[in-house]
């Protein structure tokens, strides 16, 4: 077997005393695909700093054990070592200049430049753009991807699937690059756009590039991986080549517990009354992407009810009209009297909440406490946490007390009430926004996509909580893209395809039945008897 | 019809303004002549200044309120040199270079606040110019001619310390208009002052194309992002200001040499709010300028500056009117402009999200 291009030995770290790797082995050859994957906190983005040199972990004393690249030792004491020593890095969030254009913001930094009368006299630092180049170089390492997209156009206007391309692009353009890490890069990507993602990532590997592949998707990591490292708490829990392992494998190996996704979580659960919580006739609801074109359904008291359906077919719509952030037509009446439409306050002070799927943007206020998050809408809606009296005060000890509760019941990984919210990961922030609406005492309750972009543990916790909700008496409509999951834990599920009704199923309806009504096909048409709809 | 809605919610400033102008064109019924007159010798006076403020607009820096500083360099410049009587044209480009280190070090020193003061840089600015103003009085109207000897009677208070409320810049009035003039009717159009104008144009244009241009973009487009390529943000930050700063100090000299007189305690008061409205008239933004729209502004609000009082007097039947006009006009821009600007990115991402949807 030839030098592996990257082989990190025994490395270890501690933050202040504390363990958070244990001697882990890493080793990535010429034109591998290795996938790293473990849950949130397992060790992932530390073993990537040591291997980057970022300044948190030069600051906090280095690492123990060794890194070779090529066979030679190496130790880098900043990023930009790690990226002349040929390693390149896509981050999870996008580091592209939106007013750029995509050559621009390939070669961010490293334009290429010649020189003129002036730069002759003050230096390199005013030689004019070689644009030509940089256009060239910029198609080259696009060509190489298979992208078709002008390198000329500012990547604001681009779709967001996009840009994850021209970041790749961006790494590939750098001289010398012999591995490339990315960290979470489907994220954010819908399926199709993942699917040619992964496609990509075969083609750069064939050219031998080798690829350190982060991810939570263990379906992905099974499509594309020749091997796969698994890590918990800080230890290489096991390694081998794909296909030593299966899906269910991983993912336990992961959480340490063995989870399966399309089983019943919660149990069984009584059956729901017949008693009609909401009812929806023709619900228009105008969100961008996901436009509901009129909508009839009702929603049973006390029961879990899944909204599922392809991406931009308006299931997402439904909670947001409802809770008033989106414009919406028609009727909805709750517990038997109209609810106004387009008014948050209204829904809220009816007694409905909602976990919002733009969890940074509409679901926190990240810039806040953890307590104050909590508390928020209560505080807001229901006048809790108040000083007695006309000045309407916050009361501190009472939000403090409360917060601390509800970081213990819902396992908030944080260091205290007061952290700020941004600072925590998805899955924990996901938790506070469930830990407020758990506050709110909702008789109905709103949640969507919950478990987007947070890891498999966290992932049954959060279901676990929702269930938990529903046992407490609420009624709960969750829409996810992820089937599965609405199986795992709804009572019945609403199929929603291009803004309409598509059918209603039970959770253990035959995959058929779920293909022909995402696809748009009623069942009758196709033959199917609808025995399991209402 | 939609490209016709995109030009104006785009230009929606600039339109709404040339449309006022005109009105007032109208109503104040001045000669053609006068008119061009003024415009031409307004557009002299003022266009370097506006200019100056460009590059720290694309370096994300907003509206540099802080061109004062370098105003207030040009005039320090201006005063040594009246004292030690330079003249000409050499005695203009001497000031100018004396000017220099010293809006530089204005410059550093104001880029190293706003770094400390980021994403509040334009009302920082704003108070670090009436700072300097201060500090900028106590020492030419209380040291000089106590603690600093200085005993130029033509400069001086004779019966205290401070200088003169004016001071007379005979020696270098006009110097730059008069080297090279053509008439046109009544007007005359100093054509070297322009072409000046005409070369910090194409230097800045030039400049946006070169490493260092792009870096001030890539800067002022996210600071994040590009730190993290390795670009030196903070670095980049300080050098734009210096530059709009040295760029202002020469434009206040500028400025002055066809004033002709200098307001020792006046002059520089108003340099950064009027550059201001002029640049966000053209239809600039907090974060975009260009070259164009620094013109376009200079040239629609010196219009209207020239209208107002006459409008204001027709319309109101008062010169005091007219005259309280004018000042509400140079404010009320820039109240307008920026309210506009923000309903204007408002209903720009409204469209955006449309787009989205059709994608």
């Amino acid at each position: 077997m030839s030098v592996p291009v990257l082989e990190m030995k025994n490395i270890s770290k501690s933050f202040y005393g504390t363990q958070v790797l244990k001697n882990i082995d890493l080793r990535v050859a010429k034109g591998e695909i290795h996938c790293l994957v473990g849950e949130n906190g397992a060790g992932k983005s530390t073993l990537m700093n040591i291997l980057f040199g970022m300044s948190v972990i030069t600051n906090t004393g280095g690492y123990d054990g060794q890194i070779l690249i090529n066979g030679e030792h190496v130790a880098f004491n900043s990023p930009k070592a790690a990226i002349e020593a040929g390693i390149g890095m896509v981050h999870q969030e996008f580091m592209l200049l939106p007013g750029f254009t995509v050559t621009e913001n390939i070669k961010l930094n490293r334009e290429d430049t010649k020189p003129n009368l002036f730069s002759k006299i003050f230096g390199k630092k005013l030689e004019t753009l070689d644009r030509k180049k940089m256009s060239a170089d910029a198609r080259t390492a696009l060509d190489k991807l298979g992208m078709n997209i002008e390198e000329w156009v500012t990547v604001e206007g681009l779709p967001v699937g996009y840009l994850q391309f021209v970041e790749i692009a961006r790494e590939i353009d750098k001289e010398g690059l012999q591995l490339l890490v990315l960290d979470e890069p489907t994220a954010v990507l819908t399926e199709s756009e993942a699917e040619q993602f992964l496609e990509v990532i075969r083609r750069l590997a064939d050219t031998g590039i080798s690829i350190l592949f982060i991810t939570h998707r263990l379906d992905e990591v099974m499509a594309v991986a020749d091997n796969i490292t698994i890590l918990k708490d800080g230890e290489l829990v096991r390694s081998g080549p794909t296909e030593s392992f299966t899906i269910a494998q991983i993912a336990e190996l992961m959480v340490g517990r063995r989870i399966d996704t399309s089983a019943r979580i919660g149990g069984e659960r009584p059956k729901a009354a017949t008693e009609k919580v909401l009812e929806i006739r023709d619900l228009h609801v105008d969100m961008p992407g996901e436009r509901l074109r009129g909508i009839d359904l009702d929603v049973y008291k006390g029961e879990i009810l899944g909204i599922g359906g392809l991406a931009g077919h308006g299931k997402i719509a439904l909670a947001n009209g409802i809770m008033g952030l989106y414009q919406s037509v028609g009727q909805v009446r709750y517990e038997g009297t109209d609810l106004p439409l387009n008014s948050p306050r209204e829904a809220l002070n009816r007694g409905l909440a909602f976990v919002s799927e733009d969890r940074r943007g509409v679901g926190l206020v990240l810039e806040d406490t953890i307590a104050n998050n909590i508390v928020l809408t209560s505080m807001q809606v229901q006048d809790k946490f108040l000083k007695p009296g006309p000045l309407k005060l916050k009361d501190q000890k009472k939000i403090t007390q409360h917060a601390l509760e509800s970081i213990e019941r819902f396992d908030i990984r944080c260091t205290g009430p007061d952290q700020i919210v941004r600072r925590l990961s998805g899955g924990n922030q996901q938790k506070v926004c469930i830990a407020r609406a758990f506050t709110q005492n909702p008789k109905l309750f709103f949640v969507s996509e919950p478990t987007r972009g947070i890891d498999v543990g966290a992932k049954a916790r959060v279901l676990e909580l929702i269930v938990e909700l529903n046992r407490m008496g609420a009624t709960v409509v969750i829409t996810s893209s992820e089937l599965a999951e609405l199986r795992s834990i709804s009572d019945r599920i609403a199929i929603i395809y291009e803004g309409k009704l598509s059918g209603v199923l039970a959770p253990d309806a035959p995959d058929l039945e779920y293909g022909l009504l995402m696809a748009g096909k009623s069942l009758e048409e196709v033959g199917v008897s609808e025995g399991t709809a209402n | 019809m939609n490209q016709v809605k995109k030009f104006v919610s785009k230009n929606a400033v600039p339109i709404l303004f040339a449309i006022v102008c005109l009105l007032g064109v109208y109503y104040a019924e001045m000669p053609g002549q006068f008119l061009l007159m003024e415009i031409v010798k307004r557009m002299a006076r003022n266009s370097f200044l506006v200019l100056s403020l460009i590059i720290p607009v694309v370096a994300g820096m907003g509206l540099n309120f802080g061109i004062v500083l370098g105003a207030l360099a040009g005039q320090i410049a201006l005063i040594l040199s009246t004292h030690w009587e330079w003249a000409g044209i050499g005695g203009l480009g001497l000031t100018a270079l004396l000017a220099t280190p010293l809006a530089a070090l204005f410059g550093f020193l104001a880029g190293m606040v706003l770094n400390k003061a980021k994403g509040r840089e334009m009302i920082t600015g704003m108070v670090m110019g009436f700072f300097a103003n201060g500090v900028y009085q106590f020492i030419f109207l209380f040291l000089v001619g106590t603690l600093i000897p200085f005993d130029n009677p033509t400069l001086r208070i004779s019966t205290s310390p401070g200088l003169r409320n004016t001071v007379n810049l005979s020696r270098l009035r006009g110097v730059l208009d008069n080297v090279w003039t053509v008439q046109y009717g009544f007007t005359k159009i100093p054509i070297v002052t322009f072409m000046v104008i005409a070369l910090l144009a194409v230097a800045i244009w030039a400049f946006f194309k070169t490493k260092l241009g792009q870096d001030f973009r890539a800067v002022g487009q996210d600071r994040h992002i590009a730190g993290v390529a390795g670009i030196q943000t903070d670095r980049n930050r300080i050098l734009a200001i210096v530059f709009s700063t040295v760029l202002a100090a020469w434009g206040q000299i500028i400025f002055l040499q066809n004033i002709g007189t200098l307001n020792t305690y006046n002059s520089h008061e108003q340099v950064g709010t009027f550059a201001i409205a002029a640049l966000l008239i053209g239809g600039a933004s907090v974060t975009r300028a260009t070259i164009g729209q620094a013109l376009m502004g200079t040239f629609l609000f010196h219009l209207l500056f020239v209208v107002s009082p006459s409008a204001g007097q027709a319309i109101f039947g008062s010169a005091q009117v007219g005259e309280y006009f004018r000042v509400f006009v140079a404010y009320g821009i820039i109240a307008i402009s920026l309210a506009l600007h923000a309903w204007r990115s408002k209903s720009l991402s409204k469209v955006s999200m449309e787009e989205d949807v059709t994608a």
